[in-house]
């Protein structure tokens, strides 16, 4: 027979060699073959007689299929996952291909075997920035046929959005219309997608094993997999030591921003400029007990907090385990069930409803609208979604700032149906959290927020309120590399005398050269409000030479206004300056984006 | 005849000396640095030069360390000190400096020791803004500060009104006379076009300036109000009748001084002969180029006009300004001061119109809760149709009021209960104290801030004392600068450290003697101690009308100082 990838685990130039070497073999070579890698393989590999039998020999190699994994992701929540599913299919014999969708040449979608895709949601049903050209790949005409393909779709969101999962349902639905056929159906992950993802791989590696012949190599062992990852993670968060809680707004301002320096001394975490930090925040003490005072709970009753069957005090379990300050449709649909109050059956009729009456509600509101309630504690604190993690830019360079980390927190607060409120985790930064005190942390990746690689390479950040943080990261780095490249930040926030965060330090790179220029945007400081993108318009010229000249550009911070207000301002810069036409500029950006000169992390 | 070496001091000239040499008649950088918008500060050298052009830069020392802590820059501002010779503000120039300090400043004014607006905090991105609405108002702060002749101050004595208002014009002109002829100020400011390189001059001032600062002030007897002769060059007014006759010429008074160095020393100034009224001009021109020439450059403590004339002799000076002008000085006129404190409440001068002076506490315009100092005399300026004018002791005259509007006045003051000063102590109302923290980069202790405070625990002591009515002249200063003239306290106390002041006794009541060193490095609980039996004993033990400041001298607490030159011995 003829080997091919299509009929065979090897790649098409180890393909190439085997056919030119088999078909000089003769039959006594072929025996003599077999049988010695027959031989080598069993003293390599445990015994394992379920794929013994499913291996093929070299003679008859049986059909192994080649599996690919795209993923889309904003936070690095995706790309995480889809590491680790890699390297678990990789160690299980599967032959793997990892993919940023980004990265990834959509045409070659018609040639794939087994596709895996997880992709997060953005915003309002928004796919994730480094998805964008897949998508519209995908759901444009020039989308082929996709009958030989088999598919699963992992999609991670969050219930409290409207459109949740919103890109990977649609993902879904597109590659079954193009013909693809779903190996094992889609799981929707809300924030806390650790049991639900895990639900979607088992189901999706058994219909694998079921269905594929793996390669017949296996790792040797499993015992060096614990050495090289870090021992904290997103499962397993460290209990980091706050050692500083500075508020950077000065007297007198609307804002209050927190510097939190944190200690990773003993982690074995490490990070690089432009990943996030992720704190499990703790509710409020006394909302909580307002809560429990409302329901009527007992405090010291134990409560199962998660599927491993830990137990804690019901206080305890709502400080730390349970959401209670976000409402979301599913919550009121299930928390329904234990009331007679038949207004709010009327209120889950309509989504424009429900979305007006959890806009700056939390469960206190909710559970005093519509009690009484006919549950008991466990079955209704059951209903509760887990308190998911915050995740934060983070500001500092390993390399700067050895076993720390640095993050800059805006603090969120609000007056609403006469309670004021905070936001969790930023409250409990501003208020609840001392020098000494402990937090919940992990480190969360973002391969899309990234340096260059190039110490030489220009680049742009832009950024506005705490979408300054990964820049203080990225000019601490430079400033330990001694990189090269120049460097030019555009800031905005309300006030200058109060709110110009990290003044001093961006202040003396600017004197030492690390930052090459800085221009600011203090929109409350002027009769007409000035943003970050009349500075760049301002600049428009020399931006475009920077850009041309093969400079990096960054956005960070606020997604809705700020973001979609600079990469307008950066078309149109791209169009006045570059005389291109709207499409002509849209695709100097989608370049751009590809090729990682324009990285965005928004939110 | 001083011999060579005395004339010219010798030394490698002063840094600031290059900085004007290299500031292209004032300009310097300015303009750039007013631009740059990632601080709201502007370099050393350019906040040098900015004081030729009336400011200072700032910053709210309260929130220094805050901010550092903050990872924020110092909260630097701006003060602007206008250019308001003899203290004569229009009604419409008031509103817009209370207007300003709404819109740029920190809400407040300060009236000054030397009878001008101090505007305080305002950002560098406001400054232009300001100085052109000054502008609008015919207002400016040219040479209101530096190396230059800065606001000329002029008795404000209102009774005499005809002989007042002939004193002001000539002071009015003195200051204009003296006033840099760089367009540096208007081109920076107001937008004027530049000025062709090398197409300007300084006649009188030279490319360097002056040495020093320089300070002109002009009295007419009997009071003493703008401190005459803690001026570097003072006039006195010498009339008969309503007849102004000419000006006695005095040299060399000045109050500052630095701590730990005797070389440096408070001085009263010398009546050194008499200028007719048409000459008064001339004759400041003249001794401001001797002091231009002469001058220490090299050292700029010792730079002040005072210790030129200390070091040439009064005798020189007078000889050399004799050969400038072309003609000699007369001989010196009879005069007698009698005080040097405001008289408060209505007054009518001899034309009939009348004239209100306020009691305003260290020369603060604000508003309080209990007390809308700030918008009762805005609701004042609003209908007001004379003049206001600001006093050498930091109050504020609303002046030429005819008789037919007093009632409108009286009425505002009234709802506003606008303080004449009546129902405060003698003490209070002759109390002066510059403004120091926050905002004075120089200041070494609090000022403004607490001097009320150590006056109401005083006035406990006069109460008992039965000196609640006695005037006595107490003057604080946050450093040994001296912007509140507290050598020239009968009670002066000039800061050391936080909380912490040396207490100066025994100067003259009209202003004619400098005062001692009595207690060095005190705070209040001493300064209490100290004064208690102090005032006791002179309540008790006092000659008849003789003054706390000559008491304490004929009492022994101190001895009397004859001469700046012995302020340290």
């Amino acid at each position: 027979m003829h080997l091919n990838v299509g009929n065979s685990p090897f790649n098409p130039k180890q393909a190439d060699l085997l056919n030119q070497l088999l078909s000089s073999m003769d039959h006594h070579q072929k025996i003599w073959l077999s049988g010695y890698l027959a031989a080598s393989q069993t003293t390599a590999a445990p015994t394992d007689d379920t794929k013994k039998e499913v291996q093929g020999g070299v003679e008859e190699p049986a059909a192994s299929r080649q599996i690919t994994i795209l993923y889309g992701s904003h936070t690095g929540n995706c790309e995480t996952l889809a590491e680790e599913y890699t390297e678990k299919l990789k160690k299980q014999g599967f032959q793997v291909k990892l993919h940023d969708m980004d990265e990834y040449k959509p045409k070659s979608l018609k040639d794939e075997e087994d596709l895996l895709i997880l992709t997060s949601t953005h915003g309002d049903g928004d796919p994730p920035d480094n998805a964008l050209s897949f998508y519209d790949f995908l759901f444009s005409k020039r989308a082929p046929k996709l009958e030989n393909v088999r598919f699963s779709v992992l999609a991670l969101g969050d219930r409290s959005y409207e459109f949740f999962c919103q890109t990977g349902k649609e993902i879904d639905e597109r590659l079954e219309e193009l013909g693809a056929e779903r190996l094992y159906p889609r799981v929707d992950c809300d924030l806390d997608f650790d049991d639900d993802a895990e639900i979607w791989w088992k189901g999706v590696t058994d219909k694998l094993e079921s269905s594929q012949n793996k390669r017949t190599e296996t790792t040797a062992s499993t015992s060096l997999q614990g050495a090289d990852r870090p021992v904290y993670s997103k499962k397993a968060p460290f209990q980091a030591e706050v050692l500083e809680n500075i508020n950077l707004n000065g007297k007198g301002s609307n804002k209050e921003t927190r510097h939190l320096e944190i200690d990773l001394e003993g982690s074995n975490l490490t990070y690089e400029p432009g990943d996030s930090l992720g704190i499990y925040p703790k509710n409020e003490e006394t909302l909580v007990d307002e809560l429990i005072k409302e329901m009527n709970w007992d405090p010291e009753l134990s409560i199962t907090v998660n599927k491993e069957g830990e137990v804690r005090a019901l206080r305890e379990a709502l400080i730390s385990h349970y959401e209670i300050t976000v409402l979301t449709k599913p919550l009121l649909e299930k928390l329904a069930a234990f009331t007679k109050d038949s207004s709010l059956k009327d209120l889950l009729e309509s989504q424009e409803q429900v979305k007006t009456y959890i806009y700056g509600r939390d469960l206190l509101d909710f559970v005093k609208d519509f009690g009484p309630w006919e549950a008991g504690e466990e079955e209704f604190i059951g209903a509760l979604r887990k308190i998911p993690a915050r995740l934060y830019s983070i500001a500092s360079s390993l390399r700067a700032n050895p076993e720390e980390v640095h993050l800059t927190i805006g603090t969120v607060r609000y007056d609403s149906y006469g309670r004021k409120r905070t936001g969790v985790c930023s409250g409990q930064c501003a208020e609840r959290t001392e020098a000494g005190d402990q937090l919940s942390v992990y480190v969360q990746k973002n391969s899309s927020f990234k340096l260059p690689q190039d110490q030489d390479a220009p680049i742009i950040m832009i950024g506005a309120g705490t979408g300054i943080a990964p820049y203080r990261a990225f000019l601490e780095e430079r400033e330990e590399n001694e990189a090269a490249g120049k460097s030019w930040l555009f800031f905005g926030e309300q006030h200058f005398v109060t709110d110009f965060l990290y003044q001093i330090e961006w202040q003396k790179w600017l004197k030492e050269g690390v930052l090459s220029r800085m221009d600011v945007a203090f929109s409350r400081d002027t009769d007409e409000k000035v943003y970050v993108q009349h500075r760049m318009m301002e600049k428009s010229k020399e931006l475009f030479e920077w850009i041309q000249s093969g400079a990096y550009i960054y956005v960070c911070g606020d997604e809705k206004y700020m973001a979609k207000d600079v990469q307008d301002t950066l078309l149109t810069i791209l169009k006045n300056e570059g005389n291109l036409s709207n499409e002509e500029a849209e695709a100097y950006l989608t370049d751009l984006r590809k090729n990682k000169r324009y990285q965005r992390d928004v939110y | 005849m001083a011999d060579h070496k005395t004339l010219k001091p010798e030394g490698p000239p002063d840094e600031m000396e290059r900085i004007k040499e290299e500031s292209r008649y004032l300009r310097g950088s300015l303009v750039e640095s007013f631009q740059d918008p990632i601080t709201a500060s502007i370099p050393d050298e350019d906040t040098k030069l900015l004081k030729f052009h009336g400011s200072y830069m700032q910053d709210d020392r309260d929130l220094r360390n805050e901010r550092k802590k903050q990872k924020l820059e110092p909260a630097y501002q701006f003060m602007v000190r206008v250019r308001l010779p003899g203290g004569v503000a229009t009604p419409e120039q008031w509103l817009t400096m209370d207007s300003l300090a709404d819109q740029y400043g920190n809400g407040t004014l300060k009236l000054t020791t030397r009878q001008t607006f101090q505007m305080h905090g305002i950002l560098k991105w406001n400054m232009k803004k300001s100085i052109q609405k000054m502008d609008e108002a015919l207002m400016d702060s040219i040479a209101a500060c530096g190396d230059v002749n800065r606001n000329v101050m002029s008795n404000v004595n209102p009774d005499q009104s005809a002989l007042h208002a002939e004193v002001y014009e000539w002071s009015k002109k003195i200051s204009e006379h003296l006033l840099p002829k760089t367009r540096a100020y208007h081109e920076i400011w107001l937008d004027e076009e530049k000025v062709v390189d090398g197409k300007e001059d300084e006649p009188i001032y030279g490319p360097l300036y002056l040495p020093r600062k320089f300070k002109i002030g002009v009295a007419i007897p009997p009071s003493n109000d703008v401190d005459v002769f803690s001026q570097d060059l003072g006039f006195i007014a010498i009339f008969e009748g309503k007849e102004l006759l000419g000006f006695n010429v005095a040299v060399g008074g000045g109050m500052g001084m630095t701590h730990g160095d005797t070389n440096t020393y408070p001085q009263l100034s010398r009546v050194i002969g008499f200028t007719p009224v048409d000459r008064v001009t001339e004759v400041a021109e003249k001794i401001v180029t001797i002091q231009r020439d002469y001058g220490n450059r090299s050292n700029r403590k010792n730079a002040r006009f005072k210790y030129t004339v200390d070091r040439l002799g009064v005798d020189y000076v007078l000889q050399e300004l004799n050969t400038r002008l072309g003609w000699d000085l007369e001989s010196s006129r009879a005069y007698q001061f009698e005080h040097n404190g405001d008289r408060y409440g209505w007054t009518q001068g001899e034309d009939g119109n009348w004239h209100h002076t306020f009691f305003i506490q260290n020369g603060r315009i604000k508003d309080q809760e209990n007390y809308l100092l700030k918008e009762g005399l805005k609701k004042i300026a609003e209908v007001h149709k004379g003049e206001f004018r600001l006093t050498p002791n930091q109050n504020v005259i609303v002046s030429k009021v005819k008789e037919e509007d007093k009632a409108e006045i009286q009425a505002i003051i009234s709802k506003y209960s606008l303080s004449d000063g009546q129902q405060n102590s003698a003490l209070r109302r002759n109390s002066m104290a510059c403004v120091a923290f926050p905002t004075c980069g120089l200041a070494m202790a609090e000022s403004e801030r607490y001097l009320p405070t150590l006056i109401d625990k005083l006035e406990e002591i006069l109460d008992e004392a039965g000196l609640s009515d006695d005037e006595i002249i107490i003057r604080m200063s946050g450093c040994p600068n001296g912007c509140s003239r507290p050598a020239l306290g009968e009670i002066g106390f000039i800061g050391k450290a936080p909380g912490k002041y040396n207490m100066y006794l025994g100067a003259g009541f009209t202003g004619d003697r400098l005062n001692k060193l009595y207690r060095e490095n005190i705070g209040e609980n001493e300064i209490l101690n100290e004064l208690k039996p102090m005032l006791f004993h002179y309540a008790k033990d006092r000659e008849e009308e003789e003054k706390f400041g000559d008491f304490v001298i004929r009492t022994g607490y101190v001895q009397a100082v004859p001469s700046g030159q012995e302020f340290h011995s």
